[in-house]
């Protein structure tokens, strides 16, 4: 505390505190692509918009390269993404490394162990080692604050990136935080003329390379000193090496061991881990994904217990370490138990929520015996039954490559490409490119719903609007479309069940490639009902199960005859069209 | 309060219910009663419709933002089987609130499972003090469903040794001032309701 002045104090998720991290480490540019656990961090951070430049770019990519020259120019910068956003931004991450910064740069990287809302489980200290720079791994909201700072200081000292690791119980935790003023940087800002410094061509690149090496032995010493690593000296018959949200579990289940907590574990501070090891009876080793420490530790000659004890897979808690502990100590654990009447609950999935326009597209492809390929959003969802249309999944923009590898291949169906509006300016537009030069004749939907939904509704080129909340030129993916080549562009209405089913039937028996806009505003983005409440009348109902098949969760089919849940229903009128004996109207019209 | 003292509270329900409010409500109740606190949530593609949980943690120093199974001393639940579904979390004898709103998941409403017709029995046998009743019903009598979830608090809150005055100023700050009243509302009747 300051002069004996209370500072501010705030209950913070991890992704808050990174924010304001970022402000008081006087970053100035800040840039990243939506991805769940790690989307608020730039929504928090502009709300410091008078001092950072905040950014949505079109992909991860592009977000890291913006700051990464900004960072080259002297500002400090922030880009943020979830895991497999690293893997679009791992081609300029690893030559950046070479090159390397004047002003500090931050890549807050967001895992998702557990894949609460992911695809795949991947640890990102992997890149750490593998781009040889820096990581830091905070285990609150508070070191997520802390590292930012630590973090900026590391990479304006050793002129190199830094890689901040959070994971979703640490971005989607809160705790208590405690503010502090904002550091300015110092730096003059501009980019030195210097190619030798900034151009990795081969001959500069080769002497580049050796410093990265004459830099990671600086950067383990530094880790060694730095506050994010420490040691806990508790029970020296026990001793622990841990990280990140692992540390907190660790403390819990054995509150009275030693623990090693590294804040900064890479490049791994050898020095502290000898230090620490040394005299051990028995070095346990508790990270959460890759047994990267405990292989490490292994080669440096230390005998330690991981990866036989401790799952590698989906997340930690308290209740599996408190397992591991019981089988390390030969008890019987039985924590573990599920609920007693578990069996007899329905699974509760997420769904398309009621009113979603993807409803209308998945629903006309469901009248068609094709493949789909899809891609990563609130679409994914169209997978599940009733609506069942979607085949593949990879990745971001994958619908519509893939869509093309399977024509190519020799599909017998037709095939048809699922892309959302935000994804598409991700990676999409180069998939489309590729179908028209390499003669492909797939059917590709946009399924437009005027935002990047999933992760709660962000800004992207299509929308009109930035981060910062400034009008812009809304881009048309209907003109980008035609540009790559497509001469067949469609924009329709999904909630207008004939013309979508029209429109679908008359592209998919086209010879051509073609591109269908399903524009229709997200109804939660819009928080407006899109139309009135709908309510289906008993005496004409014939229980058909027409309706269901449209898998509204607004709708339940489990009495008799459907019924429409008034409270849930956002009037798309989607069970309107379906219904065949007219038995769905809207509630406007009965009462009136 | 020592470390042993640490209280978890885990909330419960179905995406959209407000789940995340009354989290962040109990969540600063604690933190202005003087206490460590920490949360967590479930955001992302859970949201969309699914089965949800929120988990709050406080005492004199608190590490693991995670509720360990079998250590909840309440659980809230703002649709009846979701308490069943999360039961394990709760330390044997804990407060059980439990919403009597039934919400059909996708998986009933298409055939591929049912739900159960008995769920209060299943929860009366599972809950040995299980408060049971119809928050939607008393939210909507206040004039709005959407304050379910705190009216749920306030029976919830006499589980807790949190002030009550604590809960009306968290309330107040957590919510839009436009919808203030009508929370503190919800918050007494439920709290009354416990009484």
């Amino acid at each position: 505390m300051k002069e004996g002045k209370q500072r501010l104090r705030q209950l913070l998720s991890g992704n808050e505190a990174i924010a304001r991290g970022a402000y008081e480490a006087g970053i100035t540019v800040a840039a990243g692509y939506p991805g769940t656990p790690s989307t608020e961090i730039l929504e928090n951070a502009v709300l410091y918009r008078d001092a950072i430049y905040c950014e949505w770019s079109p992909n991860e990519k592009v977000a890291f390269e913006m700051a990464a020259a900004a960072s080259c120019a002297g500002a400090r910068s922030i880009v943020t993404m979830k895991h497999v956003g690293l893997n679009v931004a791992a081609d300029p991450l690893m030559t950046l490394s070479y090159i390397g910064v004047e002003g500090g740069m931050v890549i807050c990287v967001a895992d998702d162990p557990g894949m609460h809302s992911s695809q795949n489980e991947q640890d990102t200290r992997q890149y750490a080692r593998f781009a040889k720079i820096p990581i830091f791994e905070p285990s609150d909201s508070q070191e997520a604050k802390d590292f930012v700072k630590i973090g900026i200081t590391v990479s304006e000292t050793y002129k190199t990136p830094v890689i901040l690791r959070s994971t979703t119980r640490i971005s989607h935790s809160r705790s208590i935080v405690e503010f502090e003023g904002r550091q300015e940087n110092p730096k003059p800002i501009g980019l030195e003329k210097n190619p030798p410094r900034f151009v990795p061509i081969p001959i500069w690149g080769r002497k580049m390379r050796k410093k990265v090496e004459e830099r990671l032995q600086q950067l383990s010493q530094a880790a060694a000193q730095s506050p994010a690593n420490r040691i806990e000296w508790r029970d020296r018959q026990l001793r622990i090496v841990t990280s990140g949200i692992a540390y907190q579990y660790a403390r819990e289940v054995w509150p009275d061991a030693s623990i090693l907590k590294l804040g900064f574990s890479y490049p791994y501070p050898n020095r502290l881990i000898r230090e620490f090891a040394d005299g051990a009876n028995s070095l346990l080793v508790i990270e959460e994904l890759d047994d990267i420490l405990e292989q490490h530790i292994k080669a440096l000659g230390i005998a330690c217990i991981g990866r036989d004890y401790f799952p590698g897979i989906g997340e930690l808690s308290v209740t599996v370490l408190q397992e591991s502990r019981a089988r390390l100590e030969g008890k019987e654990f039985c924590g573990m138990s599920s609920p007693k009447y578990i069996d007899c609950l329905p699974a509760r999935p997420p769904v398309l929520c009621p009113g979603c326009p993807h409803r209308g597209i998945f629903s006309a492809l469901g009248k068609h015996d094709v493949v789909v390929t899809g891609d990563i959003g609130c679409y994914s969802l169209g997978t599940f039954k009733p609506l069942n249309r979607m085949d593949i999944i990879l990745c971001m923009g994958g619908g519509i490559s893939m869509a093309h590898g399977l024509d190519k291949a020799g599909e017998k169906k037709k095939i048809v490409g699922i892309v959302g509006d935000s994804t598409f300016f991700h990676s999409g537009i180069t998939g489309l490119l590729n179908i028209v030069y390499n003669k492909g004749c797939s059917t590709i939907i946009v399924v437009d719903n005027r935002s990047t939904a999933m992760t709660g509704h962000q800004e992207h080129p299509g929308t009109g609007l930035t981060l910062m909340g400034e009008k812009t030129t809304a881009v048309s993916i209907e003109q980008i479309g035609k540009a790559c080549g497509i001469e067949r562009v469609h924009t329709i209405d999904p909630y207008n069940v004939k013309e979508t089913q029209r429109i679908i039937k008359q592209e998919l028996e086209s010879e051509k490639p073609s591109l269908i806009v399903s524009r229709a505003v997200c109804p939660l983005r819009a928080r407006r009902k899109v139309g009135a409440i709908r309510r289906i009348e008993n005496e004409k109902c014939r229980a058909c199960g027409a309706c269901l098949k449209l898998g509204c969760p607004a709708i339940d089919g489990s009495k008799e005859k459907p019924e429409i849940n008034e409270y849930l229903c956002y009037g798309c009128g989607l069970c309107e069209q379906m219904c065949p004996f007219k038995a769905i109207t809207d509630t406007e019209e009965t009462t009136s | 309060m020592n470390r042993q003292d640490t209280q978890s509270v885990v909330l419960v329900g179905v995406g959209g219910q407000g789940i995340l409010l009354a989290s962040e409500i109990v969540a600063q109740t604690a933190m202005k009663a003087g206490y460590d606190v920490k949360t967590n949530e479930v955001h992302g593609m859970a949201q969309r419709g699914g089965s949800v949980i929120a988990q709050i943690r406080y005492g004199s120093q608190v590490n693991s933002p995670l509720v360990a199974k079998g250590t909840a001393r309440v659980l809230g639940a703002l649709e009846r089987i979701e308490a069943l579904r999360y039961a394990d979390y709760l330390t044997p004898g804990g407060l059980v609130v439990v919403n009597s709103q039934a919400i059909t998941p996708v998986t009933v409403s298409m055939g591929a499972a049912t739900y159960p017709d008995n769920a209060e029995d299943m929860l009366q046998d599972q809950f040995e003090n299980l408060i049971y009743f119809d928050a939607a019903q008393k939210a909507i009598e206040l004039g709005n469903i959407r304050v379910a979830n705190v009216v749920l608090l306030g029976v919830l809150s006499t589980g807790l040794d949190l002030p009550a005055e604590t809960w009306r100023k968290s309330i107040a700050t957590c919510v839009k001032s436009t919808y203030q009243e009508l929370n503190l509302k919800a918050f007494e009747e439920g709290r009354n309701m416990a009484a």
